[in-house]
């Protein structure tokens, strides 16, 4: 009995010293991404999918949510096996993590969200090539603990979501006159005004994102170091 | 064992596969079932849309595979129109699990499986043949459904798709707007001959142009309009001798039926 209450009085001393479980640092993993480091306005990672699947809402919160969801969990894994990962092959190993991610959320999306994945089913095979999870990996989750790591991904995917998502706001709007199918256009009485079929084309994203970077550098002051 | 020797470096690459792909593998076969049925799904709204809007069918699953159910019967037809049963591999042929896309790439005409999707109304009374189509687009492969009235000479509706259409040119083919200009056209001529719908060239054309052999085409998307048309062209063919078949038997229909009773 004695030693159990002091081992239980040792485990609330170690978490006493822990860091807090929302510390500065910790929210600064997740709030850097949305503006200072974002990965596709400031990285520039991410603009294939960035561009490709942007044409309409539903489609783009699909890919944000893939996108999430493989960079939490290869953050989590690789960030787990950081001191058993064989430097040399560390590169392979992390995409055969994000590799088996995409291709479970691909499967699970075939299985119970057909009509969607048969729009993007293509771009979230590409997730495995999208920059910005083997940047996480090899930057962050090799040197930090799975929790920071996971942190550190959930930051990076909400930059890259709120992005595709204020793309595919505009572009849909002003591509096809709806918001997540819904015609809103018509609803304002505006159903004048025609669709602008440049923005249905990936042209359009390239403009959008365009203007977000100008928008957000006049912000912040972000400048490009030379 | 060092952590950078090679025996741990195997080792290490060896188990990371094995844990991989006994992942996937179990993934692969948990999810199996309900791929299959989202894909069977998908089929039959897609043949269903020829006819009725969505909307109509039902919101799940189980909603669209009862009305499916209720009004569509299936058979699959060679190039003879006669029905076809059983496969080259001497398989049962279920006409919605036929790869359409195998049976256009069949060089042989006798070989190929021609799937028809009848529907019927409430009564059981067959109102619609409803036949797949797929051909070439511009940038990838298009396809669709065309339902036929009985007559086997109207359209009653169609409804296409594509894979890789340009965004606002030729992928409007897939727009309801678009896909209704074919209702009502016809795909026999006085003469009694075949004679497929034409979507012409240019948009909004003079009402003059627009026959019951043409629809107004697509401004900026002429390619994928001629895809369609010769899409279309090619299978009605195919279906030719099917139609005739179809059209014969409705004629003979109240003679046959006194046979019938004759016979007993």
């Amino acid at each position: 009995m004695a030693t159990e209450t002091a081992k239980s009085m040792e485990a609330t001393v170690v978490k006493k010293k822990s860091e807090d479980l929302f510390s500065k640092r910790r929210r600064r993993l997740v709030a850097d991404p949305l503006d200072d480091s974002n990965p596709i306005t400031v990285q520039v990672l991410g603009i294939c999918s960035a561009l490709a699947v942007t044409a309409k809402i539903a489609p783009t919160l699909v890919m944000a949510t893939a996108v999430m969801i493989v960079v939490i969990g290869s953050n989590v894994i690789v960030s787990l096996l950081r001191n058993v990962i064989p430097g040399r092959i560390r590169i392979i190993v992390q995409l055969a993590v994000v590799a088996m991610l995409v291709i479970l959320v691909d499967q699970v999306l075939k299985a119970y969200f057909y009509d969607l994945a048969k729009i993007v089913g293509v771009y979230v095979g590409l997730i495995i090539t999208n920059c910005i999870i083997m940047g996480r990996l090899e930057a962050f989750a090799m040197g930090n603990k799975p929790y920071d790591s996971a942190l550190d991904g959930f930051g990076s995917g909400l930059g890259y979501a709120w992005v595709i998502l204020v793309v595919a706001f505009f572009r849909e709007l002003f591509g096809s006159g709806t918001l997540l199918d819904f015609p809103v256009k018509e609803m304002l009485g505006l159903g004048f005004i025609p669709n602008n079929g440049l923005m249905t084309n990936p042209v359009g994203a390239f403009i959008i994102i365009g203007i977000i970077i100008w928008v957000q550098r006049y912000f912040n002051g972000y400048v490009e170091d030379h | 064992m060092s952590k950078e020797s090679n025996a741990y470096i195997i080792t290490f690459a060896v188990i990371m596969i094995a844990v991989i792909a006994a992942t996937l593998g179990f993934a692969k076969e948990f999810l199996k079932e309900s791929q299959t049925q989202a894909i069977n799904l998908d089929t039959q709204k897609q043949i269903l849309s020829a006819i009725v809007p969505l909307s109509e069918v039902g919101e799940t699953g189980e909603q669209v595979n009862a009305y499916y159910a209720k009004h569509i019967e299936s058979i699959a037809v060679d190039i003879n129109g006669d029905e076809k049963k059983i496969n080259q591999e001497g398989e049962q042929i279920i006409p919605e699990k036929v790869s359409i896309r195998k049976e256009f790439k069949k060089k042989d005409k006798a070989e190929k499986i021609l799937p028809v999707f009848k529907f019927k109304d409430d009564a059981g009374k067959v109102t619609a043949y409803i036949l797949p189509v797929y051909g070439n687009g511009l940038w990838d492969n298009i396809w669709g459904y065309i339902a036929l009235e009985p007559n086997m000479k109207t359209v009653k509706g169609a409804v296409f798709d594509h894979k890789g259409e340009t965004p606002g040119l030729g992928a409007r083919i897939a727009d309801t707007e678009v896909e209704n200009r074919y209702q009502g056209k016809t795909i026999y001529n006085e003469k009694g001959e075949l004679a497929s719908i034409e979507m012409i060239k240019g948009e909004q054309n003079p009402a003059d142009k627009i026959t019951e052999h043409t629809v107004d085409g697509l401004s900026g998307a002429t390619i994928t309009a001629r895809g369609v048309n010769s899409m279309l062209e090619n299978y009605f063919t195919l279906y030719e001798n099917y139609i005739q078949k179809v059209k014969k038997s409705s004629a003979n229909n109240v003679s046959s039926l006194e046979n019938v009773a004759l016979v007993k």
